[in-house]
């Protein structure tokens, strides 16, 4: 194993004094001089025709500045499809879509004006649920699409398909068979920062934008295209992301209430600040969308899977945001996640009268693994092989292309499942009486980036200063996760300085290089990957100078030891001649020669080195930009082939509960996690990425659903939407850390943000399964649906 | 219109006009600046929000602001030292990595303290019950459990 300064040892965050002492500044905490508040006015149908909006009361408002509609806008169309816009005009399609906004002078004239503005509406019917929206003369969410053309049916025009090999040898081939339904419910990120922008124009019209996003960059991009539909071409926006309260995929798409402060912004000349109330964060961000997979798997005498049949439906909502290609990750544990040939997927997404969804951490992977996980235990049942041995049986492995043609560079899947067995207990039969039981699940998730666009790159840019420190500038977003712990880490470590010479800037699209986004668990992969690339050219570039440079330093150095210890004798030891680039080392922030005499005079400070190389006649100051785009290919998703991420992480958690068969209550008792991370970058952060997305899978196998009637979200708010507390999660979990040191990995790293909760749920519902023999296939897994399945299996015996 | 009110903040004696209405957070992060105090729910559902008032941690998002008349008020701002040095509690959060986004960290840290100054050797049960009504969507608490542990610890060996 490589011996490393920094990396995989304990160190702390370096946001974190900051974020102790309240000195950490989100969204909620900006202010601009002149800043106005902005606020949007939401439907109250979920499907209906604008007749009429009457501003007048809200514009006479003492302290209102702004009241805007889409009449008296020019058309901003938002999302990847373009089937949305920032203020609805002729109807609206679900609760939440925007009909108006008021900017004024404090959020409570605001909150009263849009009160006053008045909105007559032709109420249409409604859809509810892919099903109906499905059926044939079902109202049409959607006229007609972006580029004005009719559409006849609510089907969202994405496809996601993937066959290989041949489906009906591998049924033929099968000796067990298990068909089985599985659901999961829509989901709220809850960030505890709720969502929000401050927008500005200059003079010159340019936008400054401080948003609460994951992809900066795209942001612009999107942001640059409504500027020129307002009349504003080549005009440029920047954004500064301030201190993130969570995302969680929240930022992966811009927002309707940006573009709605844009437009704000512009028309008042001033500073424009929307920043959500959790109620309206839960009733109008767009949450995890709910999906049904019908799932079909056989396995041969042996226990080889022979094929894997899969039909994905999806509530899209009303609009399409990035996080409708769920099915572009779904196919990869549909296609990958253990060996199996003869494979059929695909996935269908539908417009309803719903709140459209969005991305969230695993962007389709729990749901997808919900389903195969649960099955792969019914399987085994089925085949009569132990559900461990049958997943060790069809493990992954090493060096393997998948039918999806995923490269398998390295694989610890093997480890990771006889990792939790072992912890588990796994063949210690329960103690008599209790209604307690264990269960398993695998994950395998991007662990190389993610590429489904057409740059999967990130670029970095080091800038030396006269003191030694190494100014950071990266576009990817710190929302918590401690992207910037290990960017620091990887600096420090491949450039040969102390962590606390790495300074971090705020990621702003005006000073730091571009970066696809914050997502696919791809941000520690991308940003050490070009931490080496930057160090190792900083590197070579001083190393250069100092062939010229340190022989004088060192004179220099020798000269002042000599006058302090003159007794000293220096080593026959001739620098100049010694001063060869190949020959220099920069290790804790002090260049010297590798080799050489280890005297305290031959070891310069690199601000000092740095110095020398500034302050001379055609002195020079050392920057390097550095782009690094990972090899992975953008995969056809309808024909469902391509490599998708440079490698990929695996793991296992294994669950044991208790169930009350009273209440239908479930108590984990304890879990553990083993993951393939590639290598252990930061110890702490590591393991406070898996606690946190394990409780996220706690809370989404046991508690949390986000309940709509007719559309309208029922429970907004923290009383009627449980996400776990500090109780429900007081129990032990076991971590392990497989490291494969993958070649592709930054230090042997791979991702490792969203696969902690990926096989959660179904690592529960297995165990509830062993516990009291019943299988609840929608989730959540609440002790309703329990005590209903204990009921029904009773009157079965 | 202006109600004046008087409390003490984080040691030092405040006055402050507000309008009656206001809830103390409002004040806190409005007019005092003391922006460490983080509205996360604004219904008392979340704990992003606590503050300690007399002692006993507190939601400043239901809370009156015309009733700290008169009482004492410690926010994240106030445990903090001049110079920067972190309080024994802040340390320990730190060393134990329980803070990612830190936005439920100030009122995490609030009720740990409240916990700890009126109860310094808390069980483990102690401390759960203590920070049950303190979100967190990030940490999943265990860290967050293992510093207050920890902050126990040292706290009782500079007694």
């Amino acid at each position: 194993m490589t011996d490393f300064n920094y990396i995989g040892k304990k160190t702390s965050r370096p946001d974190g004094s900051d974020k102790v002492a309240g000195k950490a500044h989100y969204i909620h905490d900006l202010q601009r001089p002149g800043m106005l508040y902005g606020k949007i006015k939401f439907s109250d149908h979920p499907h209906a025709r604008i007749k009429h909006i009457d501003t007048s009361k809200a514009e006479g408002l003492t302290g209102v500045r702004a009241v805007i509609t889409a009449t008296s806008t020019p058309e901003i169309r938002i999302g990847f499809l373009r089937d949305n816009f920032a203020l609805k005009k002729d109807k609206v399609r679900q609760y939440r879509d925007e009909v108006a906004a008021v900017a004024a002078i404090d959020p409570e004239i605001a909150e009263e004006a849009v009160d006053l503005i008045q909105v007559e509406y032709e109420p249409l019917p409604g859809v509810f649920s892919p099903h109906e929206a499905m059926k044939e003369g079902s109202p049409l969410i959607h006229e007609t699409d972006a580029q004005g053309r009719a559409r006849t049916d609510n089907m969202v025009p994405l496809k996601f398909h993937h066959e290989s090999g041949d489906l009906k040898a591998g049924k033929n081939k099968a000796k067990s068979l298990v068909e089985g339904e599985y659901s999961t419910p829509m989901v709220q990120q809850c960030c505890m920062g709720t969502a929000g922008c401050i927008a500005e124009f200059d003079m010159s019209n340019n936008l400054t934008i401080w948003a609460k996003t994951q992809i900066p960059f795209l942001a612009q991009r999107d942001f640059n295209r409504a500027l020129s539909d307002m009349g504003l071409p080549g005009k440029n926006t920047r954004v500064i992301v301030p201190t993130l309260g969570g995302g969680f995929g929240t930022g992966l798409d811009t927002h309707a209430y940006e573009y709605i402060a844009i437009l704000l912004a512009f028309q008042t000349g001033c500073p424009v600040k929307i920043v959500y109330t959790r109620a309206e964060e839960f009733a109008n961000l767009s949450p995890r969308q709910s999906s049904t997979t019908k799932i079909v798997q056989g396995c041969d005498r042996n226990g080889k899977l022979t094929f894997r049949e899969v039909e994905v439906l999806q509530d899209n909502g009303a609009y399409t945001s990035w996080g409708a290609t769920y099915p572009s990750v779904m196919m990869m544990p549909a296609t990958s996640l253990y060996r199996v040939s003869n494979v059929y997927f695909n996935a269908r997404l539908v417009y309803t009268n719903n709140t459209y969804c969005q991305a969230m951490r695993g962007y389709g992977n729990p749901e997808h693994t919900w389903a195969l996980e649960s099955n792969m235990d019914e399987l085994a049942q089925e085949a009569g092989i132990d559900p461990f041995e049958f997943r060790i049986i069809n493990r992954n492995q090493p060096n393997e292309t998948t039918p999806m043609g995923l490269k398998v560079s390295t694989c610890g899947l093997k480890e990771c499942l006889e990792t939790v067995a072992g912890k588990l207990g796994w063949k210690k039969k329960p103690k008599k009486g209790k209604r307690t039981g264990k269960g398993m699940a695998s994950l395998i998730h991007v662990g190389g980036g993610g590429r489904i666009y057409r740059s999967d790159a990130s670029g970095l840019i080091l800038k030396l200063d006269d003191f030694g420190n190494v100014n950071v500038y990266h576009g990817g977003v710190e929302m918590g996760q401690g992207l910037h712990s290990v960017l620091t880490l990887a600096i420090a470590e491949a450039l040969g300085v102390r962590p606390e010479k790495v300074l971090i800037n705020p990621t702003d699209t005006g000073t730091c290089p571009w970066d696809v986004g914050t997502h696919a668990s791809r941000g520690a992969f991308m940003a050490c990957n070009t931490a080496i690339l930057a160090a190792n050219k900083l590197r070579s570039q001083i190393f250069e100078l100092a062939e010229e440079l340190f022989p004088k330093e060192a004179e220099k150095n020798l000269k002042k030891f000599m006058k302090k210890n003159p007794d000293y004798k220096p080593p026959d030891f001739d620098v100049s001649k010694a001063a060869k680039r190949e020959r220099f080392e920069l290790r804790d922030g002090f260049v010297f020669i590798k080799e050489g005499p280890q005297e305290p005079w031959l070891r310069i400070e690199l601000g000092r080195l740095l110095r020398a190389i500034h302050f001379r006649s055609q002195g020079q100051m050392l920057t390097t930009e550095v782009f690094y785009d990972p090899p992975n290919e953008l995969p056809d998703f309808e024909k469902g082939f391509g490599n998708i991420s440079a490698t990929y992480a695996y793991g296992a958690q294994g669950a044991e509960v208790e169930v009350d068969t009273e209440t239908g209550e479930v108590k984990i008792l304890r879990m553990v996690a083993a993951h393939d991370v590639g290598r252990v970058l930061d110890p702490q952060g590591l393991k406070g990425q898996i606690y946190g997305a394990l409780a996220q899978g706690v809370g989404y196998a046991l508690y949390e659903k986000l309940e709509s009637q007719q559309g309208k979200i029922l429970n907004p708010n923290f009383r009627d939407y449980k996400i776990p507390t500090v109780q429900e999660m007081n129990f032990p979990i076991d971590l392990e850390f497989i490291e494969t040191d993958d070649s592709y990995g930054p230090f042997g790293a791979k991702g490792v943000a969203e696969p902690g909760l990926v096989p959660t749920a179904p690592a529960i519902a297995n165990a509830i399964y062993d516990a009291v023999g019943v299988r609840i296939r929608d989730l959540p897994i609440t002790p309703e649906k329990i005590l209903a399945a204990l009921k029904q299996l009773k009157q079965i015996k | 219109m202006k109600i004046e009110i008087s409390f003490i903040l984080n040691g030092s004696e405040v006055s402050v006009g507000i309008d009656g209405h206001l809830r103390l957070i409002d004040v806190l992060r409005g007019p005092l600046g003391q922006t460490g105090t983080k509205e996360g729910c604004g219904e008392g559902e979340c704990g992003a929000c606590t503050v300690i008032i007399d002692g006993r941690a507190v939601n400043s998002c239901l809370y009156p602001a015309l009733e700290v008349e008169g009482k004492s008020v410690t926010t994240i701002e106030g445990l903090r030292a001049p110079k920067n040095e972190l309080s024994v509690i802040q340390q320990a959060f730190v060393e134990q990595g329980a803070i990612q986004c830190g936005f439920c960290t100030p009122g995490m840290i609030l009720s740990a303290k409240a916990l700890l100054d009126s109860n310094p050797n808390p069980s483990e049960e102690d401390i759960r019950d203590a920070l049950l009504g303190n979100l967190c969507r990030c940490t999943g608490y265990v860290q967050i459990v293992e510093a207050v542990k920890k902050a126990t610890a040292q706290l009782k060996g500079k007694k």
